[in-house]
């Protein structure tokens, strides 16, 4: 427990901006169910990464998707529109196309590009609250924990850690986690039992 | 080797499939209506329809248009005719036009989904810009061409 502790406190740090989030006990064998200690040192890995801006930009609770590390609203007054997608008559598809484009800096992922909708929305939510909320199937699109691992394993979000180059030519962020430890820190949370702080 | 329907007929290009399709839209196969704003999809004036969807071609690879369907300004209609084009005259929206294709492509795809838009709808769907300044006037052909009155 006390690990899980100091884990959490440098998943804080890190999202500060201090230093590197140890994230070697993922790479010992999978937890047992029911191993709580393990399941929330996990799930302090995970949250690093998913209250960076990498994945809340999309997960908001607005009626348009945020941009950059300091998450402003889209330019060019961008809705979510109806379905997620876009306003009806400019999909996210009229720019965000199935790569990153390198000439224009525009990112794009082999998936449709997208909102997660309003339900999956994580802004101002604490760590402990997304947790819940992360395995409450009313607010996860009604997956099991297995399901949430097979999103976090789509294209979409694998984007985070490829998210290419600005306009300017300026690398984008990543998150704190590298993915392969991310989607590790997910798979333990999910097998120790979701256990939530 | 790249093939898709550019207004309604075939074309089959040998260019780097990286290139933009604005650029083989302009300088490869000759169709300049589409016109270059930014480079960076900010801007919409090189706005064309693939598969009826708007989409900006300067941030839109050639290989990425393969067995799709491109329309440009020149496709819209034969003549001049289509219905945003005639409302575009009739409310002489153009100040000094260089936006307008791109405005017209996108005004296009938006009645296409949307055929009684509101204020609200336009402005949520037309984010191109205008560096003249005549978004009340598209505003008001894109009503026209609806068939409301503003």
């Amino acid at each position: 427990m006390r690990r899980g502790v100091a884990t959490a406190l440098a998943a804080a740090a890190t999202m500060a901006g201090l230093i590197l989030l140890d994230a070697s006990p993922l790479r010992s064998a999978a937890p047992p169910a029911g191993d709580e200690a393990r399941s929330l040192e996990a799930y302090g890995l995970m949250a690093s990464t998913l209250m960076s801006p990498g994945c809340q930009n999309c997960h908001t609770l607005t009626s348009f998707p945020r941009q950059d590390d300091d998450r402003h609203a889209h330019a060019f007054n961008v809705m979510r529109g109806p379905d997620d997608h876009g306003a009806v008559g400019l999909p996210c598809s009229t720019c965000h196309g199935r790569a990153n484009n390198a000439a224009s800096g525009v990112p794009g992922a082999a998936e449709t590009w997208r909102l997660a909708p309003l339900g999956m929305g994580w802004e101002g939510l604490s760590a402990a609250e997304l947790c819940r909320h992360l395995k409450d199937p009313a607010n996860n699109g009604n997956r099991s924990g297995a399901e949430v691992i097979a999103h976090l394993k789509t294209p979409l979000v694998a984007w985070a850690w490829s998210p290419g180059r600005d306009a300017h030519g300026n690398a984008r962020a990543t998150p704190p986690l590298s993915y392969a430890d991310f989607i590790a820190a997910a798979e333990s949370w999910v097998s120790a039992g979701e256990a939530c702080p | 080797m790249t093939q898709f329907t550019l207004n309604g007929r075939a074309v089959t290009l040998d260019a780097d499939p990286d290139m933009p399709l604005l650029w083989a839209l302009r300088d490869v196969l000759g169709f300049t209506g589409t016109k270059y704003g930014c480079g960076i999809a900010a801007c919409g004036a090189c706005t064309v329809h693939v598969d009826g969807d708007p989409v900006r071609s300067c941030s839109f690879p050639l290989s990425a248009a393969e067995g799709r369907r491109i329309v440009t300004i020149e496709g819209l209609s034969p003549d001049r005719s289509h219905p945003l084009q005639r409302a575009w005259i009739d409310e002489q929206v153009p100040q000094c036009g260089y936006c307008q294709s791109g405005m017209l492509m996108a005004a296009a795809a938006l009645l296409a989904v949307n055929p009684r838009p509101t204020d609200d709808d336009i402005d949520a769907a037309i984010t191109n810009i205008c560096r003249c300044g005549t978004y009340a006037r598209i505003r008001k052909a894109i009503h026209r061409a609806a068939g409301a009155t503003p």
